[in-house]
């Protein structure tokens, strides 16, 4: 019923853009470093499907390499936030209570207390603006998101009797964690990662719209909209095209991340049957 | 209660001392020589000379800190190296745009979001709880920024009903100011608004399920008094939770929207901060808005002990 | 007054119950009894009107001269909690947690415009005093309370507008053996003085034997038979009830084996927890969980541990397999002192079996992998463990070839032979078996205790028997020791505690442990 439904647009999304990404190394319809300023702001036309930019640059090719901007810094940012948060999260849990947990959940407050903004504020105020400072700013964000969700879910399975039984069984707790924990909170990490991922791409365009994030010539959602927003008045197409790419690429993670949601949570499981 | 309320002080001070050394070890410590930084390369050595007699480096830096969070306790942020003005008059005057932007569009988002995640939940698989869901899921995947953009396009470009940006200043009359945050507000709330929307229903719809709302059923509640008078309150804790976040992303979208709309707030300062290398104006800036977002937290955490009587033995 | 007439359920197609004729006499203690997913509970729901989405019934409920099957929902508001109240079995999560208990209880009298506001809150008090909690300020939060306390609570509200029927859905089985019998006496009273009938829903039959004037056996979702209490437990007309009361009473057939010399000793255990600091600046407190808990096991032994939740058993238990440090004191097994540095080579002769057939098992692993990790223990893992497993199950009556399958795909009877093969792989010389057939129904309860007996005799183990229930631990243990608040209050050879405790503790709790009298079983059911 809606469940699939859900899954399959989501993944069709995320996979159409994933796809486009991936093609714009070997193949772009028009190189996006090369000016031809007698072709700007061109209207869809059969040589430029889309359009072309104030500086005549081919849309859909800025619109195919900037997919690769936007997935590989939310990528690498969900990375970051799962090596660093994920083996927290795990610590945490095993020593609930302790000093350990404690300094780790007040350090996720503390970095909670940032906003990627201001993290990307405070890297670009020090280091200069670049793609690089945008990962991690979103990456540092992303960390206590998944030391929260792991330490949370780490802790309802350690109250299980299996892990008394692994512990009968002479386990220590890094064993534990890994044989036992892991792989029973995959689901909701699968879950967060997605959800974390669809922030990135917003993340990643709102850093790279105010000049935090990607730095020219490299192409990205985020800065074309802030080149169009100047020509708003006499070409609103270029304003339009690139936030339509953002909204469907998170729209089709945000329907997969709910769909494997449904998929993986009991609860909702034995709802349905 | 009240020993709720302290502990929860205590760790509010901490993190905000915490906050505090890492904000001044990146903005002063990292860089090295803050002075040649903000003068650039080719700065003569008299003027970074200068300037560092000026902000003070000369001192240790265990000083330099001290002095810095004196200052602020006192109100005084330093002097703002470009503008030659001290720092808390500029915040003074762009906080008056930042700050009603952000509380204007947490009360929209919220008083959007809590009725139309009412109607959803209570109505669950109804046609008007799958198109709630559905423009809510596209609420959720819309940069607030695009939207502004959008915003612009159709209500001040086509329909000319409210100017593309600017701010006359609430010298020029109350409503005038309210009117041009409206597109604003606007904007940065709808996104907001879908997720908070969202977690209503879904913390309503869990805490229907629960035993006690059975009990109150079998006591002879409808099903309507049951949600009013026993689920709602319950699910408000994690509809709380949401919204103090909701906070912390409202203000650094508060900070983005600005440029859309080219209002004189937090932001087109802290911008113009970094390409001017202004370490002083950035750096009392951030620490702003992270003194916010704590202050937030603390605020949410002490209206969650309101709401649970569970949580008001400390912890 | 109220009845059933040919009652069928099915949800989303799924039948539920069929044919269900009641009818439930006014003053009357009328008792629902059937195994879990026999249909009691969804028949409670369906008088009420509080079915879940999904259902198709048909039949009648008849109150008065209406049919509630037929009526609007709004009519039904007015007679829940009016003229039919209702309480559950879980106390803990039955109160809403945000609003006082008096607000509560009012709340019954508000919601169908009996009293005004302060009127109400004065009669909620009222109620509160006749369910025994007189002493209780209106203000108080269900968290502040006990779970005997809060079903307390839920009773005052059930009864606050003197409804004709009362039912209560297994109201007492997630209580302690000596709160389940005030409770029960609460219920008892109350019928008695204020005139209302209750249904009583239960799987005890010791619990209906005592308390109902009229019982009906239920299993999928019929009712087998239908009497008034002493005939129907005097003539058992159905195999069912036969079956079921059998089960209930079950003996295993057992023999004490020789007690060789001592492989466990406690010597005055001592085990203290933290708790929160009574104020800011304080050091935290200490709450002792065992106190000075001294006693020896023999090989081949079995000795029980009985007492009521919160007295210690769980964290002595924790402390016996060397989970826990402890504070004082000393645990020797195999001549070496138990604890956090116990090694593993004779951790392996000490394993343990859980109460949760569900939460027992790592949901992601094969039976085989469940099954092998006391391997763990050993310093290399035997070259033979397919095998090794392959006979472990075999021993506890699970085909070999579940070795590859997860453990959903087992019923809960199932799991728990699963789990004791689990302690059986290193080939340990003392099991504890930890509430191990608490959480079972009654038949499966019976084959998993034949089960623990056999196997003793055969592999001459010794076992520690942890349970709140008197009467599997009297089947199944030769010695026992009665555990209050952290102390042994008592010890014994089973049978002399049982028939002649020397406690006030022991006394209680034999007392309040609801039984079948006697002389109703003389046609030769009695084991």
């Amino acid at each position: 019923m809606k469940l699939p439904v859900q899954l399959l647009i989501g993944a069709v999304l995320s996979v159409f853009f994933v796809a486009a990404a991936l093609l714009s190394f070997i193949w772009v319809p028009h190189d996006v470093a090369t000016l031809t300023i007698s072709d700007k702001l061109q209207g869809p036309s059969p040589t430029y499907w889309l359009g072309t930019d104030h500086l005549g640059r081919d849309t859909l090719s800025m619109l195919m390499v900037g997919a690769r901007t936007s997935i590989a810094v939310a990528i690498v940012a969900v990375g970051i936030g799962m090596a660093v948060g994920v083996p927290l999260g795990l610590m945490a849990a095993a020593n609930r209570g302790s000093l350990i947990d404690e300094i780790i959940m007040r350090g996720n407050d503390l970095i909670f207390a940032f906003p990627s903004l201001v993290i990307a504020i405070l890297i670009t105020a020090v280091f200069g603006p670049s793609a690089v400072n945008a990962i991690l700013a979103i990456g540092i964000f992303n960390i206590p998101v998944f030391a929260r969700v792991t330490r949370g879910g780490a802790l309802s399975i350690w109250t299980l009797d299996y892990i008394l039984a692994a512990r009968v069984a002479g386990k220590g707790r890094v064993r534990i964690s890994v044989e036992h924990i892991l792989p029973n909170i995959l689901n909701l990490l699968i879950v967060q990662g997605t959800i974390q991922f669809s922030l990135g791409i917003l993340a990643e365009a709102a850093l790279s719209y105010v000049g935090l994030g990607a730095q020219p010539p490299t192409p990205s959602w985020g800065r074309m909209l802030a080149e169009a927003q100047t020509m708003i008045f006499t070409d609103a197409r270029l304003a339009i095209l690139p936030g339509l790419a953002i909204v469907a690429m998170v729209l089709g993670l945000n329907l997969m991340g709910d769909g494997l949601r449904d998929l993986t949570d009991p609860r909702v499981r034995r709802a349905r049957a | 209660m009240l020993r709720f309320a302290l502990t929860r002080f205590v760790s509010l001070t901490l993190s905000l001392l915490i906050a505090s050394l890492v904000i001044f070890a990146v903005i002063e410590v990292i860089p090295g020589d803050p002075a040649r930084y903000m003068l650039g390369i080719n700065a003569s050595e008299d003027a970074v000379a200068a300037l560092r007699e000026q902000l003070g480096l000369n001192d240790s830096l265990a000083l330099r800190y001290l002095d810095w969070l004196g200052g602020m306790l006192t109100g005084d942020f330093g002097l703002s190296y470009t503008y030659k003005v001290p720092v808390s008059e500029l915040v003074m005057q762009r906080l008056w745009v930042s700050l009603p932007l952000a509380l204007y569009a947490l009360a929209l988002s919220t008083l959007i979001a809590i009725p139309v995640g009412l109607i959803a939940a209570a109505r669950r698989g109804s046609a008007a709880d799958y198109s709630i869901m559905g423009a809510t899921q596209l609420g959720i995947a819309v940069p607030n920024f695009w939207f502004a953009m959008l915003l612009v396009l159709i209500f001040a470009v086509t329909l000319r009903w409210f100017s593309a940006g600017g701010f006359p200043g609430w010298d020029a009359g109350f409503w005038l100011g309210v009117k041009s945050l409206t597109l604003p507000a606007f904007a940065l709330a709808l996104p907001q608004a879908s997720i908070l929307a969202r977690v209503m229903r879904s913390a309503l719809i869990e805490t229907l399920g629960e035993d006690y709302i059975r009990t109150a059923r079998a006591k002879g509640l409808s099903r309507r008094q049951a949600t009013v008078r026993h689920a709602l309150r319950n699910a408000m804790i994690p509809v709380l939770t949401i919204i103090g976040l909701q906070f912390s992303f409202l203000l650094a979208g508060a900070i983005i929207i600005e440029n859309v709309f080219y209002l004189p707030g937090l932001g087109r300062l802290i911008f113009q901060g970094i390409t001017q290398r202004d370490l002083i104006v950035v750096e009392s800036l951030v620490m702003l808005l992270v003194f916010a977002v704590i202050l937030v937290t603390f605020l949410v955490d002490v209206a969650y002990a309101a709401v649970d009587p569970r949580l008001r033995r400390g912890r | 007054m109220i009845g059933l007439e040919s009652l069928s359920l099915s949800i989303h197609g799924t039948p539920i119950l069929r044919d269900i004729d009641l009818s439930i006499a006014p003053g009357k203690v009328t008792g629902l009894v059937g195994e879990s997913g026999s249909g009691k509970s969804m028949t409670a729901l369906a008088i009420m009107g509080l079915l879940p989405n999904g259902s198709d019934v048909s039949g009648a409920v008849r109150l008065g001269d209406e049919n509630l099957l037929n009526v609007s929902e709004r009519r039904l508001c007015d007679i829940r909690g009016n003229r039919i109240g209702m309480i559950f079995q879980e106390p803990m999560t039955a109160l809403n947690p945000v609003k006082t208990i008096g607000d509560q209880v009012a709340e019954t009298l508000l919601i169908h415009g009996r009293a005004e506001r302060r009127e109400a809150r004065r009669i909620a008090g009222e109620k509160l005093a006749r369910v025994g909690l007189g002493h209780m300020p209106l203000t108080r939060f269900p968290h502040e309370l006990s779970g005997g306390q809060r079903q307390r609570v839920a009773i005052a509200m059930a009864i606050a507008l003197h409804p004709e029927l009362l039912i209560a859905d297994e109201p007492t089985t997630a209580l302690d053996v000596t709160t389940q019998a005030q409770i029960l006496d609460l219920l008892n009273e109350i019928v008695d003085e204020e005139g209302m009938s209750l249904l009583l829903i239960t799987h005890d039959l010791a619990v209906v034997a005592g308390m109902a004037d009229h019982v009906a056996v239920m299993k999928e979702g019929e009712i087998v038979e239908q009497d008034a209490t002493e005939p129907l437990f005097r003539n058992m007309n159905h195999p069912y009830t036969k079956a079921l009361f059998a089960a209930s009473s079950h003996q295993p057939d057992r023999k004490p084996l020789p007690v060789t010399d001592a492989i466990l000793t406690a010597d005055a255990v001592v085990r203290d927890y933290p708790t929160a600091r009574p104020s800011l600046f304080a050091p935290p407190g200490r709450f002792r969980a065992v106190n000075e808990v001294s006693f020896t096991l023999g090989k081949g032994e079995s000795l029980g541990l009985v007492g009521e939740s919160g007295c210690g058993k769980s964290t002595l238990t924790r402390a016996i397999l060397g989970l826990d440090p402890i504070q004082g004191g000393r645990i020797t097994a195999f001549e070496r002192e138990v604890g956090p540095d116990f090694p593993n080579a004779l951790r392996a002769g000490i394993q343990v079996v859980f109460q949760d057939p569900y939460g027992s098992f790592n949901p992601r692993w094969t039976v085989e992998r469940l099954v092998s990790e006391p391997f763990h223990l050993m310093p290399s893992p035997p070259k033979d463990r397919r095998a090794r497993v392959a006979e472990a199950l075999t021993d506890v009556g699970i085909d070999p070839s579940a070795m590859d399958r997860y453990i959903h795909e087992f019923s809960g009877g199932q799991r728990q032979r699963i789990a004791i093969a689990r302690a059986l792989i290193t080939k340990p010389d003392l099991i504890v078996l930890d509430e191990a057939v608490s959480a079972l129904d009654v038949s499966v309860r019976a084959q998993v205790l034949d089960l623990i007996a056999r196997l003793q005799a055969e592999h001459g183990l010794s076992y520690i028997f942890i349970s709140h229930d008197l009467s599997v631990v009297r089947s199944i243990t030769d010695r026992v020791m009665v555990m209050r608040a952290g102390e042994i209050v008592e010890e014994g050879v089973t049978e002399t505690v049982f028939t002649d405790p020397q406690h006030d503790y022991t006394r209680t709790l034999i007392a309040a442990t609801p039984r079948i009298p006697d002389d109703w079983q003389e046609d030769g059911q009695h084991a």
